[in-house]
């Protein structure tokens, strides 16, 4: 559902029904796509809207937040039994932008546990099912994000260090965008890998995409990292110079599909070929970077302050190394222990120091791309949702991340919208842009999205 | 190529507990990824690591106190208190 039909809904009918409605839904869901509900808060803030005292850009309006961004007295998980039971005491910058703007904040979304996955089935709460197929997975790690916009919100907030919200949007067949790194504020967005995440908006079409970024976009000085700039979305579509990159492809029926779209883009815009050849390192740099600053990251987990805790303290070592073996799963296991092997002593310049130097690379390679074109182009996903279970070797999952993780790695802009079907299940088309464009990016998907 | 004891040295460094059928798996998983990492190796060292995508600068503010959190906030995520205070595991052997 969209913004202008949840609208339209609301001219006859309370929000308060709307939003019961949309509660009733989600309880007999077999999607899974929700860890915590926030029921009575939002029937609560649906009343008030009702009686006219809910004001802002999202007044009204049902959003869903992933579960790796704090939310003041709601329950934060990041799908881990190492946090089940975390209530924060603070709202994420993007939380209190969206109360602000009178959002109705639905619940927290299933993802990958501490959104290391690319299909949720590493969360503590169980697999997200795909929208278009039970049985398959709804991609990750923002799943919940995505397969919610089915028919149990209009929007959701998604995070994305290598593809996180661009997967699931490719799979469950919604837009999702990955904004500049920069943009948005990680305040309160449980971290990962800081150096590639970003917390982005996912909907179900380009003009609601682009109002959530409005809104959560911005300057706080809370993220030593955040850029500063405001997002103003003023659509302008010219002719523009469109490159497909040569090195990134997909599966057979993926690439019909894809073709198809580049006959579409054809006939308003020039389309070229680009080549970037440092591509072929970004996946293992990525991974790299990524382990090592988790490794860093959830060092943070002891069991004193929060978090999964034994029932008696023991010594330091002892207390620390068995609440972090029943603590995290087995996939946030793997990644600490290889970004620590990254890190550590003989092994600093191999891996990590030759992952950052394929950072300037791959850095390069796309500036001297935006040089010749106005947006680059490529499929999100190297296949559509595949059956849940059916990938179990870790090095296999981690090559699906092919197409989106030089994304993060250079720090631009990337969305991914739906272009068609493969045997019934979605794929997603993905359009890159240089450094704070989304504009440009969002006003070329909001033409073709007219288009398909 | 990794081995069981690199795996077990690794694990306590980053302070997690393995079974020793967990030490075996992993090792075999930590190979077949870390030989896939290999390709690295191509990479000349004449090229400038990038830490930070965008230039970034310290910032700085007034150092102006602000209301902190309140201590029960603080502290209600914490499973061992004791008079208001975080209560963690002992630093000394016995």
């Amino acid at each position: 559902m969209t913004i202008r039909e949840w609208k339209e809904r609301l001219e006859s009918e309370s929000c308060y029904d709307l939003i019961s409605e949309l509660f009733e839904r989600i309880e007999k869901s077999k999607l899974n796509a929700f860890i915590t509900l926030n029921k009575d808060e939002a029937l609560r803030k649906a009343e008030e809207f009702d009686k006219g005292k809910v004001e802002g850009k999202l007044a009204g309006i049902p959003v869903a937040i992933k579960d790796n961004i704090s939310t003041k007295g709601l329950r934060t998980t990041c799908a881990s039994k190492m946090l089940a039971n975390y209530v924060p005491p603070f709202d994420a910058h993007v939380v209190e932008r969206l109360k602000q703007e009178g959002a109705i904040i639905i619940g927290k979304t299933n993802m990958d546990e501490f959104a290391m996955g690319t299909t949720t089935e590493t969360s503590y709460f169980g697999v997200v099912r795909n929208p278009y197929d039970l049985d398959r997975v709804a991609g990750g790690s923002s799943g919940g994000s995505g397969a919610c916009l089915h028919s149990e919100s209009v929007l959701a907030l998604g995070s994305d260090t290598g593809g996180s919200i661009r997967c699931p949007a490719s799979f469950c067949g919604v837009f999702g965008l990955k904004p500049t790194y920069g943009l948005v504020s990680r305040y309160g967005l449980i971290p990962y890998a800081n150096s590639l995440e970003q917390i982005g908006p996912m909907a179900n079409c380009v003009e609601d995409l682009a109002l959530l970024l409005e809104v959560i976009a911005g300057k706080d000085e809370r993220d030593s990292t955040n850029a500063g700039v405001e997002f103003r979305f003023e659509p302008k579509v010219r002719r523009f110079r469109i490159g497909i990159i040569k090195e990134m492809s997909a599966s057979d029926d993926v690439m019909k599909v894809f073709e198809e779209v580049v006959e579409v883009i054809k006939e308003k815009h020039e389309v070229v070929e680009v080549s970037l050849s440092s591509l072929k390192y970004a996946l293992p740099a990525y991974y790299i970077i990524a382990m090592s600053e988790a490794s860093s990251n959830l060092a943070r987990y002891d069991g004193v302050r929060y978090g999964y805790a034994l029932e008696k303290l023991d010594t330091w070592t002892r207390y620390f190394s068995r609440v972090r073996a029943e603590g995290f799963g087995e996939e946030v296991k793997r990644r600490i222990m290889l970004g620590t092997y990254a890190l550590s002593a003989g092994y600093y310049g191999k891996y990590y120091l030759k992952a950052l130097r394929v950072r300037t690379l791959v850095k390069n390679d796309f500036q001297r791309a935006f040089k010749d074109c106005d947006l680059l182009i490529s499929p999100t996903m190297p296949t559509p949702a595949f059956k849940i279970g059916e990938i179990q070797d870790p090095l296999t999952m981690y090559k699906m991340d092919v197409n989106t993780v030089p994304i993060n790695l250079a720090g631009i802009p990337a969305l991914s919208m739906p272009m068609g079907f493969v045997k019934g299940l979605p794929v997603g088309l993905q359009i890159m842009g240089n450094y704070f464009e989304e504009n440009k990016i969002l006003s070329f998907a909001l033409e073709l999205e007219g288009s398909l | 190529m990794i081995t069981e004891d690199e795996v077990i040295h690794v694990a306590n460094l980053a302070k997690i507990e393995l079974k020793p059928e967990e030490v075996k798996k992993f090792k075999e998983e930590f190979a077949k990824i870390l030989e896939y990492f290999s390709i690295l190796d191509e990479v000349g060292e004449d090229v400038e690591p990038t830490y930070h995508i965008l230039p970034i600068k310290n910032v700085f503010r007034e150092d102006v106190p602000k209301e902190p959190l309140p201590r029960e906030l603080v502290l209600m995520n914490a499973r061992h208190v004791e008079e208001g205070y975080f209560k963690g595991p002992k630093i000394m052997e016995d």
